[in-house]
Parts: C-alpha cells; structure tokens; sequence
C-alpha cells in the first residue's frame, strides 16, 4: 500500500444473507481527497461507505484505513474509529445530554483528553459551525439543520483524520441544506480526508477531488467533477443523471 | 390577489373554561357518558356514607381493651393499641428509638441527596452510608448498641426493609441481566434467558420456599443463614428477572443509529451502554420499573411463607390474641390504607420523575 492511499478497498464483498449487497469493490482514496460518492437507493453507497468504519461488515476482501487492516480484531476496530469520524442522515446526536456534553462525550473517555481542555475544543468547533449559543441546549430543541451542523462538530471533535458523511442533507428540509452544505464546503478547505454519500450534486461539483457513481453493488463510473457531470460514459449513469438533474 | 391583516390573539370566550364546561365534556358528554356518570355516583353516594358510618361517626377510638368499644362501628382501639407491633414487629420497646432514628435519617438522606450533593461521587457516598448506618442502627452489636436478632424484626420496618432492599439492588442487576440476553456470546444469552423464563414461570410463593430451604445447602455445613437474608436474596433473584425484561423492553425502543453513533465515536461497550444506551433505556422503561417496584413492595407479604412478619402478618397474628379476636377487619383496613399510600406515593413519584425525563427527550 503506498503512502498516498488512506483507504484502500480491495475486492470487497457483502452478502446479506444470499443477497450480494456490495461487488467486487475497488477503490483507493488519498490522503485529503474529496469524494463524493452517489447512485440510486440500494446501490451500495452506504453500505461500503459503512464498511469504511466497520459498522458493516464484510465477508470477502480487504479493508485498509490509515495503514489498519480491518478485521474482526477488536483492537484494530478501535483503532480505525479513533481516526475516523461519521455523520449521519438522522444527526444520531445523543438527546439526554446537552449539546455540549454530546460533543465532550468521546474526547473524554476515548482519547481521554481532560474535561477542560475538551470543553474548550467543543466550543471552538461550535464556533466554526455558528452554533456556540445553543451549547446547553438539547438535541430536541434545535432545528434539523442546526443538529447536523453539531453532529459535524462533534465529529470535529475527535479530530479524526477521515471523515464519512452518509447523506447528511437527505433529512432536513430545503431552506437547511444549505447552512450545513457550507460548513462541509469549509471543511473540503482543510486537508481532511472526505467521503461523502449525497444526492447534493452542486456540492460535488464544487469541491469534490472524485465523483464514484454505483449502482446494484458495484462501482459503475467514476471521474473528476468535470468530466463525470459533462461527460457521463456508462448508460446507466447518463440515465441518472437525466434523472437528478432534470430538476 | 388577497392581503390579509395581521390578527392579534384573544383569550378563548369564557363558556369554554371553568368547571360547568369541564363537567360537561367530561361527565355529560355523550348519552353514554351521563348514563355512566348516573350509574357511578349513584354507587359512590350509597357507598361512601356506609363505609364513613362504619369507619368514623360510629367507631371508637378511646381505650385500652376491647371492652372499652363503645359503638356499633370500627374498633380503632385495636389499632391504637397494637401500633407498635404493626410498625416495629417483635423489635423491644425500649430500643425502638433506633428504628424512629432510622426513618427519620430517611428524609434527612433525600434532602441532602437531592439538594446538598453535587458531584456523583458525593451522591454515591450518601447512597451508601443510609443502608449502612441503618444496619448498625437497627441490628446493633456494634458502638454500644444491644443486637437485635433479624427474628425480631417485623411489621412495617421488615416490609420496608425488604422492599427497599429488594428494589436497589435488583435494578443494577436485572439491568446487567437484560444486557445479557442481548448478549452476542451463546452461553451468556442462553443462561440469561433461561434463568428469566424460569422466575416468570414459578409462583413466587413456590420460590421463596424453595429458596429459602435450598439456599442453605451453598453455605457450609453448620453454618447457620439468617432467616431475613434469605428472603432477601431470593427475592432479588426474583426481581431481577422482572427487572431484565422492563429494561429489555426500554433497550429495544432505542434506534439501531444511537448504538451507531456511539460505536462510530470509538465508545467501548461498557462506555456505549452507561452514557449513551442505558440512559435513554432506563427512562422509557420507567413506567414498568415502577410498577415492578409497587408490586414488589405488596409481595413482601408472601415472606410470611417462610416464618417472617411482615406488616400483614401481624394482622394475623394481634388479631388471633385472645384479647382481641373478631378485629381482623380493622386491622386489614388500617393494612390497607398504609399499603395505599406507599404505593400511591410511589405512583406520584414515577409520574414526576417521568415529566422531569421527558424535557429531554428527542
């Protein structure tokens, strides 16, 4: 594995029972790359994307993340979710605690930075998001939008250097998209590593490094930007595409 | 195209408020209802001046013996007279100081738990030095104390006791069994569920006789196993299992994303189910803890299997003395209205402990 690849997926399978839920996946990700990955519902992308921190798990092939092969290894499960972080399409904020607390939560006792020194991380990250006022709030009393932008900062948080985001707009209602689109545009900015499932495709034309089509558990196409939007080569995508942008 | 003013709010016209309207909506509101509402306070009106009659305007309260009875109603002198015994058991007169202490100490414990405590770890040290300074007030045998045998422990202090017991400490446990039959481990899923299925299925009476007769035999030959902590124990055991499927329940209402979201943070089980699962289980099994917890408290009575004297049993027993036979009613009654208030008291508790969870809830 060269040093450039901070994932590498290498003839991946899932089965779900008989049914083969991911093909054949091939994939390398470099290190600070932006990659957006799309494809109608069924088609795999959450699923491997899942894979990426071992929320599923796989049967045939090999997973490396950041230099851990992915295995039933308890030790290396915890260790590639200590460099990676996820954000998911329903927030999953926890909602008995405060906003605050939910971020401190894992700084704490997993990387057990002292409460101080975690508290003042958290209300840095709740800056960058413009969500430092609600920090003794409850998950239930914000908005969708504003409880994706404190999952992002509590993913933030754990300062991981990969960072999965499963349709993290599909959730919210419109006039929201675009306040959390921004915050993960900021973030394309910095040298983290993204993979993003998303239906979003202005957001992949503007910051994506690589746009992954799949469809029925394989990988279809993928491209640059430019060329995947302007220049579809396989069918199936040119049919997607007709499909999601005609509006 | 229309614009329209903006209207201020008005408070609603009185015919909607106040109690003519509650009466109403909620006793008149249909035929069904006003035939209802006939019915039951017809009842309630020939009912409730019976049992007044019986209960108040007629009974007696002045005296010592049962002679003394005057009128044709309760005879409350009984309960008068026998108080001690239906409170204290067989504890002796002159050191039931110690027990007044120990109730006492109770609400003092709330206040400072509630109000003075801060930190967990002060909460936790006040949880635990209750029981303790309870033990040795009430058992003696230590700092100059006379030792009370468990023997002479009965009436209300014995019920309480084994109830409060019995609901602490079969909690934590019965949560720790419900996260066994989750369990992905096949020994540990499997002993779980049998060992809840079989407490389900056996009448508690069956079991506390049974426990009580087989516990014996894990201790050493000769050695002699306390009457109380028998019971204690196997009611535990038996709570627990009641207990697991409560939480049981409250685990599986927690969506498959939570245990995500905590897993994808890097939490370790135990981390996962303390701050994040258990938390949330525990608040919607609530109401079921609850009712556990109330039901618990009246099985207490069942202790009278293996010999124990629990408040009820003491209504058997004063009212078989031979200077007060025929009371039973009273002293049932009297049972009654204390069991009635405990348990509503623990009713209202859970009621305010659920609206205080449920500002946080998603």
């Amino acid at each position: 594995m060269s040093d450039e690849n901070i994932i590498e997926v290498n003839n991946l399978n899932k089965w779900y029972g008989d049914f083969h839920v991911l093909k054949d996946i091939n994939l390398k990700i470099k290190k600070g790359e932006i990659v957006v990955i799309c494809g109608p519902s069924g088609s795999g992308k959450s699923t491997i994307t899942r894979c990426m921190n071992y929320l599923e798990q796989f049967q045939e092939g090999e997973l490396i993340v950041n230099g851990t092969t992915l295995t039933d290894d308890v030790k290396k499960i915890k260790q590639v979710r200590s460099e990676v972080a996820m954000v998911f399409q329903h927030f999953e904020l926890f909602p008995h605690l405060s906003i605050l607390n939910n971020l401190i939560l894992a700084p704490m006792h997993v990387h057990h930075i002292p409460k101080k020194e975690a508290i003042a991380t958290a209300m840095e990250y709740l800056e960058r998001v413009n969500i430092a006022d609600q920090a003794d709030k409850y998950p239930n009393q914000l908005s969708g939008g504003q409880k994706q932008r404190v999952a992002i900062a509590r993913a933030l948080c754990a300062n991981p250097k990969i960072m999965l985001f499963d349709e993290p707009t599909s959730a919210l209602d419109p006039e929201m998209i675009s306040e959390v689109l921004d915050v993960m545009m900021e973030l394309a900015n910095e040298d983290k590593t993204m993979i993003c499932v998303t239906h979003e495709m202005g957001f992949a034309k503007k910051v994506a490094d690589r746009v992954i089509f799949m469809d029925a558990g394989q990988i279809i196409e993928e491209n640059t930007p430019d060329e995947f939007f302007n220049n579809p080569q396989s069918d199936r995508l040119k049919l997607f595409l007709k499909q999601i942008l005609s509006h | 195209m229309a614009v329209y003013e903006l209207r201020t709010a008005r408070p609603a016209p009185s015919s909607l408020r106040g109690p003519i309207h509650w009466m109403k909506e909620n006793l008149f509101a249909t035929p069904a209802d006003i035939i209802q509402t006939i019915v039951i306070f017809s009842f309630l009106f020939w009912i409730v001046p019976l049992f007044l009659d019986w209960a108040l305007f007629n009974a007696s309260f002045v005296g010592t013996t049962k002679a003394d009875a005057t009128g044709t109603g309760a005879n409350w002198i009984y309960v008068k007279e026998k108080m001690d015994m239906f409170i204290y058991g067989f504890y002796p007169q002159e050191e039931m100081y110690r027990v007044n202490i120990v109730f006492g100490l109770f609400f003092v414990t709330v206040i400072f738990f509630k109000y003075i405590a801060r930190t967990f770890t002060q909460k936790a040290f006040i949880f635990i030095l209750y029981p303790v300074i309870s033990f040795i007030l009430i058992k003696g045998g230590y700092f100059g104390f006379v030792e009370i045998p468990t023997d002479k422990w009965g009436g209300l202090l014995l019920t309480l006791i084994i109830a409060s017991v019995g609901i602490v400490v079969s909690i934590p446990l019965g949560t720790v069994l419900a996260l066994g039959r989750q369990s992905d481990l096949p020994i540990i899923k499997n002993l779980s569920v049998f060992y809840i299925e079989f407490i389900r299925g056996v009448p508690i009476i069956t079991m506390l006789f049974m426990g009580s007769v087989l516990l014996p035999l894990f201790f050493a030959d000769g050695v002699e196993v306390d009457k109380l902590l028998r019971a204690l124990i196997v009611i535990i055991m038996i709570e627990s299992a009641f207990i697991a499927e409560a939480v049981r329940g409250g685990l599986q209402s927690i969506p498959k994303g939570q245990y995500e979201a905590a897993d994808s943070l890097g939490l370790g089980y135990w981390q996962k189910m303390i701050f994040v699962i258990l938390p949330q289980a525990l608040k919607v099994a609530l109401p079921n803890l609850v009712g556990i917890s109330i039901e618990l408290f009246k099985d207490t009575s069942l202790v009278m299997i293996i010999g124990l004297f629990d408040i009820l049993s003491m209504v058997h027993l004063t009212a078989n003395d031979s200077n007060w036979l025929g009371m039973e009613t009273e002293g049932y009654v009297f049972v009654t209205f204390v069991y009635w208030i405990i348990c509503y008291a623990m009713s209202k508790y859970s009621m305010i402990l659920e609206d205080r969870f449920n500002t946080n809830n998603r």
